[in-house]
């Protein structure tokens, strides 16, 4: 049996990680609030931008000269991840989901004979898909450090983005992120971006009063078009980053409160184990002192 | 007076949405004025000022940097890459904004064509928002 100083040591620091677990929560709970209420207000612009874009790409995409970014390139060759993850750990199964579901996806692919390319968004899914697709990996962004997300940070990724489909270097670009279901659930999910998917192709019937009006265009459709694609992707890419810094924190916050628990549980049980050493010794010393006043 | 509703969003945030009689936008090929009943349209926007009308008298000024707008004959919804009401702009603010594009667009002397547009529509947007600043 552990000697009582050793035991009082012990007790010791698990209330000691405890209090660490339990500051990490709340300070989890607070940015998981500011996180939430950014992503709610980024989604009116998200929303509005979507309505006019229905409205232009239906017109423009059955022309032969629609923009790469709309239609993609024609091609089903070469698929470009773009994988969202946090950016640290201590928040449970969080960023191993996203980095699995990435990896069944590629595993997927390359099975059925393409090409894959991932751009790492976040440090964690960065090293997590380096074990296996180091190969693969065309560049890792970090946002490490910054308080907040902003939406020039997007719109650099989302430029890396155009600039690489100038290139030629993929055909097909999905965006793969924590979708923020509620704070205790976080779902990994794949978005495809380029080519760009229409709000139309996804629920076809009923064309929405007023939204199919005739608009006139100031400059021309294309130019608007050629403005409004790449806004599109960033607002797109802002968004996944939104989500999964709010679910990041949600999760953080949940794995922080078991932690809490189960510190709170272990200590229950070592003092338990404590109190009954310390009463076994008192019994052994008094048998002593009696026994020994027997004897005289 | 009749009026319509006009909404303006940024990336970050919802600014405005409210009934109102008349809108100023600047649009990419001149200034355009919104009222009730408004054919229907897309426009892009410049870097500018949004001048918002009600009751007869400009009662809000708001600057963007450049985005787009949707008119339909009931609503207007300006999405703006970036919008300040010209109250909270700074001066100081926007003329450091100035001098670092200033100072980026030299350093990309030798670049592609693309970038030094790109720094060039950054240097007129931060132009712009020293004029409304002054304004304010």
């Amino acid at each position: 049996m552990a000697s009582l100083k050793a035991l009082r040591a012990r007790i010791t620091s698990v209330k000691s990680t405890r209090k660490i677990t339990q500051a990490m929560k709340m300070v989890a709970a607070a940015k998981l609030r500011r996180a939430q209420t950014q992503a709610e207000a980024a989604r009116p612009y998200a929303e509005r931008m979507e309505r006019m874009l229905a409205s232009l790409g239906a017109s423009v995409a059955g022309s032969p000269d629609a923009p790469k970014l709309l239609v993609g390139s024609g091609a089903d060759q070469v698929h470009l991840l773009v994988v969202v993850t946090g950016d640290r750990g201590l928040a449970g199964a969080f960023n191993t989901n996203v980095g699995r579901f990435a990896r069944t996806r590629i595993r997927e692919l390359e099975a059925a004979g393409k090409t894959v390319k991932v751009l790492a968004v976040g440090r964690k899914g960065a090293a997590y898909l380096k074990r296996e697709f180091a190969s693969r990996i065309t560049g890792e962004i970090s946002l490490a450090g910054k308080k907040r997300v902003d939406f020039t940070d997007a719109q650099e990724i989302s430029g890396r983005i155009v600039a690489m489909l100038e290139a030629g270097e993929f055909d097909v670009c999905t965006l793969v992120y924590n979708r923020f279901r509620s704070v205790i659930s976080q779902v990994p999910t794949a978005q495809q971006m380029i080519p760009t998917l229409l709000p139309e192709e996804k629920g076809a019937e009923a064309p929405a009063a007023g939204a199919q009006a005739l608009y006139e265009y100031e400059p021309s459709e294309e130019e608007i078009l050629a403005a409004l694609l790449p806004q599109n992707l960033a607002i797109q890419v802002y968004r996944a980053l939104l989500e999964n810094s709010a679910g990041f924190f949600g999760s953080q916050m949940n794995a922080m409160d078991n932690a809490t628990r189960n510190a709170g549980e272990m200590i229950n049980k070592l003092t338990l184990n404590y109190n009954r050493t310390r009463q076994a010794n008192i019994t052994r010393e008094l048998i002593e002192i009696i026994s020994g006043a027997e004897a005289v | 007076m009749a009026t319509f509703q006009l909404e303006l969003v940024s990336p970050e945030k919802l600014l405005l949405s409210r009934a109102v009689e008349m809108a100023v936008l600047p649009a990419a090929e001149g200034e355009m004025g919104v009222l009730p009943g408004h054919a229907p349209m897309i426009i892009t926007l410049r870097s500018g000022v949004i001048a918002v009308t009600e009751n007869g008298q400009v009662t809000e000024r708001l600057f963007v940097a450049g985005g787009f707008a949707e008119v339909t004959p009931g609503r207007c919804t300006v999405l703006a890459d970036e919008a300040t009401p010209l109250a909270q702009l700074s001066k100081a603010a926007a003329e450091t904004r100035v001098r670092e594009a200033e100072a980026a667009y030299t350093a990309a002397a030798m670049d592609t064509p693309e970038k030094r547009e790109a720094i060039m529509t950054r240097l007129l947007t931060a132009r712009a928002m020293v004029l409304a600043a002054e304004a304010a």
